[in-house]
């Protein structure tokens, strides 16, 4: 019997999918079987980050009303042997073709055949909210540090908090800048942890090959060599149950100034 | 059946005009025959004296609003005589209800968040924060003991003297009874002690240091 992860944020645009897609490659390649839903139904683009658009034939809705089975509409991602599929939304319907009942019963079902099921949740806290936190155990909330994400946060959380079959939330931050934060132009991550005052699962880096990666359908993580990919990597064994530091932010500085300025602790 | 041995009203004159005791065994319709009668009797002649006020005591006799309403016409009815106050021992469950929400503390601990609002008829004791976008309401005082971040409204239902006391105090809007203030538009710098919030004789809410509330509202220790 897995767990029901479901990723949201309130606000659109913080990277709700981009942590889907990253998490749950990341834990695919931990070994674990790993099932993404995309409940944006109208909206979805989870398939598109995840470089699968073109081999869809079945979607969330057909498996709900009826058309098809779960195993026909699941898209099997060739990277891996069995290890990680999507299971896509609709993209011809809205948030209301589906029910929170019927999105229960969906997860329920999932929950047998794999050890994951990351549900990407849409943006807002209306139906397609409903919907996705209605079959989940557990929630991660994306944030970045920017004042209206974090409220809309704050927002999620009190949502979330009321729903008894899911666990404390976790808090992710996304696309933080080293630089802004010390020169005080960003929030801070203790700021915001302290704010929000839930766990912080993880923060990564605004990295610019994000964007690359996600337009290209491969998901960051497959990358190594990335700091993204470090931070979702971490992420994803923290998910495990491991305890992982959180990254340094800023790059070492490297050179023998460098290392004489940090010995005079000059900034 | 002999009323006259038993006396239901006892008539006492005190400085401060007449006070009627009413006996609270008998029956409801005894009590209002008895008090006619005796107000008939001793009833001034001439009826441009000044007024005499009357205060009834009732004992541990309940009554409804409408039975006060009688005795009062029944007594204003007689020359000079005006009702100034019914003194009754008991009340309902639903009025000691009410009083006892209106008057208790209550401990709430909890992170109101952006979107939620916590409302209690009393005083609230707020274990945890406001966030942005939250609100506290409560009918007398608002102690928080965490940051005030969000909206807080104190003595909604009037009441002028209730203050907000925070360990943090940023708030977005401050509301007691129907005054409010707004955080100004630049940033103030970090003071981190206790401040509470009132208001002054100017009809202005004013923020200020925690320990002078006992001198502005020394009914807050009880």
């Amino acid at each position: 019997m897995g767990e029901a992860i479901v990723i949201t944020s309130g606000k659109g645009g913080v990277g709700k999918t981009t942590t889907t897609a990253n998490v749950g490659t990341a834990l695919a390649l931990l070994g674990k079987r790993v099932c993404l839903v995309d409940t944006d139904i109208g909206l979805r683009n989870l398939d598109v980050v995840m470089g699968l658009e073109n081999r869809i034939i079945y979607d969330l809705v057909d498996v709900v009303e009826g058309r098809c089975t779960i195993q026909k509409a699941l898209v099997k991602d060739k990277r891996f042997d069995d290890q990680l599929y999507l299971l896509p939304a609709a993209q011809t319907s809205d948030k209301t073709a589906v029910t929170p009942e019927q999105m229960k019963r969906l997860v329920e079902e999932l929950k047998q055949d794999y050890d994951y099921v990351l549900i990407d949740c849409p943006a807002g806290i209306e139906q397609g909210y409903k919907n996705a936190v209605a079959g989940a155990d557990a929630a991660i909330v994306v944030t970045t540090p920017e004042v209206s994400a974090v409220r809309d946060a704050d927002r999620i959380i009190g949502l979330l908090e009321k729903e008894e079959h899911i666990k404390p939330p976790r808090l992710v931050i996304n696309r933080i800048r080293g630089h802004m934060v010390k020169n005080g132009d960003m929030l801070d991550i203790d700021e915001i942890v302290m704010h929000l005052s839930i766990d912080l699962l993880g923060i990564i880096a605004d990295d610019e090959n994000v964007i690359k990666a996600s337009n290209n359908g491969e998901p960051i993580v497959l990358d190594p060599s990335s700091r993204a990919s470090i931070s979702y990597r971490n992420i994803a064994r923290r998910i495990l149950g491991e305890s992982v530091p959180l990254q340094p932010l800023e790059e070492e500085q490297k050179g023998l100034f460098a290392k004489i300025k940090k010995l005079f602790s000059v900034r | 059946m002999n009323r006259q041995k038993q006396s239901y009203v006892t008539i006492k004159g005190t400085k401060d005009g007449l006070t009627l005791h009413l006996d609270d065994t008998c029956s409801y319709d005894d009590l209002i025959a008895e008090l006619e009668e005796k107000l008939t009797v001793n009833e001034p002649k001439e009826s441009d004296g000044p007024l005499v006020s009357v205060h009834l005591k009732v004992g541990n006799r309940y009554l409804t609003p409408k039975q006060e309403e009688e005795l009062r016409a029944l007594i204003r009815g007689k020359n000079n005589l005006v009702v100034q106050s019914i003194d009754s021992n008991v009340i309902t469950k639903e009025e000691a209800l009410q009083w006892k929400r209106k008057t208790e503390i209550v401990s709430v601990s909890k992170i109101v968040r952006s979107g939620q609002v916590l409302h209690v008829q009393g005083d609230l004791l707020l274990i945890g924060d406001v966030n942005p976008g939250g609100t506290v309401i409560a009918g007398g005082n608002i102690f928080i003991l965490g940051a005030l971040r969000g909206i807080a409204h104190a003595g909604y239902y009037g009441n002028k003297d209730a203050v907000i006391a925070a360990s943090i105090m940023k708030p977005m809007q401050l509301r007691i009874s129907d005054v409010m203030s707004r955080a100004p538009d630049y940033k103030t710098d970090e003071r981190n002690e206790m401040e509470c919030a009132y208001i002054d004789d100017d009809n202005q809410i004013v923020v200020d240091r925690l320990q002078l509330l006992t001198h502005l509202r020394p009914n807050l220790s009880r």
